[in-house]
């Protein structure tokens, strides 16, 4: 294997992308991302310097609607799809003091 | 039975019942169903209504449109007001959108009757439709392969005459590669020809929504009512959707084809000696057939797969449990989120929001992400450059034919070369189609690809009819 990626940088990528992953897991993400990022190495090999970057096909900037109020989404409609609702918010477990 | 034209003509002249149409399709889903599993959800009772309105509105003397009483199986990623719209993951369990995308607003205003949600790889992630969280479907053609994906159900539900349109989003291929593997057309209209109001996203610079159908001048009729402007997704193109049917059968007597010499290897010999039948065949119509390079289309795959995945991590990272869908509740916020999206992602999704994720992380943002941004810029000019020679290109659609289910599960790398010729559109933003064009390996279809300039749909189409019309 060529270690272009660690287990312990998937540990940490991991833990940004909020996902709990098994040893087993772990150790499989390791090997098929190890193996993707082998393939992409081929851009290595190309020179970019000058090249703009193209983030989207079609450039359009600041697209705005007429300042005219529109009816948005049914709040009950919307809160009737929420695993948790109080009092017309979203109900969440508490967010500060626990785990870690 | 017959075409989404000729049934909409009979529909709206009152000689046939969208109430038959509709009955003769839910028979046919019946009979095959449960071999294929196209679909995440049949629709039978809502159909059934949906097709009496329109009978009702021809009794009452008005007209329901272009598209009255023409049956359609709607990818499961595209939102439905009070219908299940699942994306195949269970991490949207028991969601239920508050609206309907502005795809569906559009059909059922031209008298379009939706049969049901069709299966996709989870969240349009894969080139086979085997990454649902509610198994496999199945190829029509031979239901021990795999029908392509992602909009695998779809596809597979207009071949095996489920409906007689099928709707899927192209990320990278989505739609044309299952198209080429159930021998049917698919149409991946320009970025931002068609609104993606309501289409849950996956990499939103590359996500398109187009039609599947059996012929080409039908794909046309659909893709008319899809396309134009929508004030309701800011990416969508604010120019009248063009006409397509008009100039449709005019040829390509004097048209410039390119073949692309330095197209990336890989394709078997059976499929590529369908793309050399396909170029003589446009010789014969009066094309002329022109050499164009194309050389950072070999890198097009690795710019992708960083760009689509770094996309992905961030659309979604809104499923952490707290607005909609599934909930795997633990002490605190941060441990719900973890415990949520490792119950509710499957294994494909987990590992594109990861190497996103890496792709866009500190210290690998310019090795990654900002190379294959270049790279993208490369093919974008790559292409502008070939089609100040060419007028249109050709390639194969899928470099095989349709490959036997758990060929390539076991190896994303492998499964992610199903999407070779079809990615470079989706990075440049420009149109492409996939058309039918005979049998390869097993008698099993091959999908020859139309790539067309940004916009020039109907000089896309054009030429697609051509090739339908010489298929033999």
């Amino acid at each position: 294997m060529s270690e272009r990626i660690t287990v312990d940088e998937v540990v940490h990528v991991a833990k940004l992308a909020r996902l709990a992953l098994t040893p087993e897991q772990l150790e499989a993400m390791t090997a098929q991302l190890d193996a993707v990022l082998e393939h992409f190495a081929d851009i290595d090999e190309l020179d970019l310097s000058g090249v703009e970057p193209m983030t989207q096909p079609v450039p359009l900037t600041n697209v705005l609607r007429d300042d005219v109020v529109v009816a948005g989404l049914d709040r009950d409609e919307v809160l009737a799809a929420a695993p948790d609702v109080v009092d017309g918010r979203f109900r969440v477990p508490p967010i500060l003091g626990l785990a870690e | 039975m017959a075409g989404v034209a000729a049934t909409a003509a009979a529909v709206r002249a009152g000689a046939r019942r969208a109430r038959d149409v509709v009955d003769e399709h839910l028979r046919a889903i019946g009979a095959r169903e449960g071999e294929i599993h196209a679909f995440n959800t049949v629709l039978a009772d809502e159909a059934r209504a949906a097709a009496d309105a329109v009978d009702e509105t021809v009794a009452a003397g008005r007209d329901p449109g272009p598209l009255a009483g023409v049956t359609v199986a709607l990818k499961d990623n595209m939102c439905t007001r009070g219908i299940p719209t699942t994306c195949s993951s269970r991490i949207l369990d028991g969601w239920r959108p508050p609206y309907d995308a502005t795809v569906v607003v559009r059909l059922r205003a031209a008298g379009a009757v939706i049969v049901g949600k069709t299966n996709l790889d989870e969240f349009a992630m894969g080139s086979s439709t085997e990454n649902s969280a509610f198994g496999p479907t199945r190829n029509p053609h031979d239901p021990s392969r795999v029908p392509g994906g992602s909009s695998g159900g779809s596809a597979a539900a207009v071949a095996a005459g489920f409906a007689a349109v099928g709707l899927g989003s192209d990320t990278g291929g989505s739609i044309r590669q299952p198209a080429a593997l159930c021998g049917v057309v698919g149409v991946k209209p320009t970025y931002g020809r068609v609104s993606r109001y309501g289409l849950i996203a996956f990499a939103s610079s590359l996500d398109q929504i187009g039609p599947f159908t059996h012929t080409v001048a039908d794909a046309a009729l659909v893709t008319e009512v899809l396309a134009g402007h929508d004030p309701a997704d800011s990416t969508s193109i604010p120019k009248p959707a063009p006409a397509l049917l008009d100039g449709l059968d005019d040829g390509v007597d004097g048209l410039r084809v390119g073949r692309i010499t330095d197209l990336p290897s890989g394709a078997d010999p059976d499929v590529l000696e369908r793309v050399d039948v396909a170029f003589a065949a446009l010789e014969r119509a009066g094309a002329t057939i022109v050499d164009v390079t194309c050389p950072a289309f070999t890198y097009g795959l690795t710019a992708y797969y960083l760009i689509a995945p770094a996309e992905a991590s961030s659309n979604l990272a809104r499923y952490d449990g707290v607005r909609y869908g599934l909930r795997v509740e633990a002490a605190d916020t941060n441990a719900m989120y973890m415990a949520t999206r490792s119950a509710g992602f499957g294994d494909e999704v987990k590992r594109r929001i990861m190497l996103g994720t890496y792709a866009l992380s500190a210290g690998y943002y310019e090795a990654y992400y900002g190379k294959a941004l270049k790279v993208r810029r490369m093919i974008a000019d790559d292409f502008a450059a070939a089609y100040t020679q060419a007028d249109v290109l050709l390639t194969p659609t899928s470099p095989t034919v349709a490959f036997p289910i758990g060929d390539k599960t076991e190896n994303p790398m492998a499964m992610y070369l199903c999407d070779t010729y079809t990615i470079p559109s989706n990075l440049s933003g420009d149109p492409a189609i996939s058309v039918p064009f005979g049998t390869g390996a097993a008698d099993l279809p091959v999908g020859v690809q139309v790539l067309a300039p940004a916009l020039a749909e109907p000089l896309m189409f054009k030429v697609a009819r051509a090739l339908e019309a010489n298929t033999s």
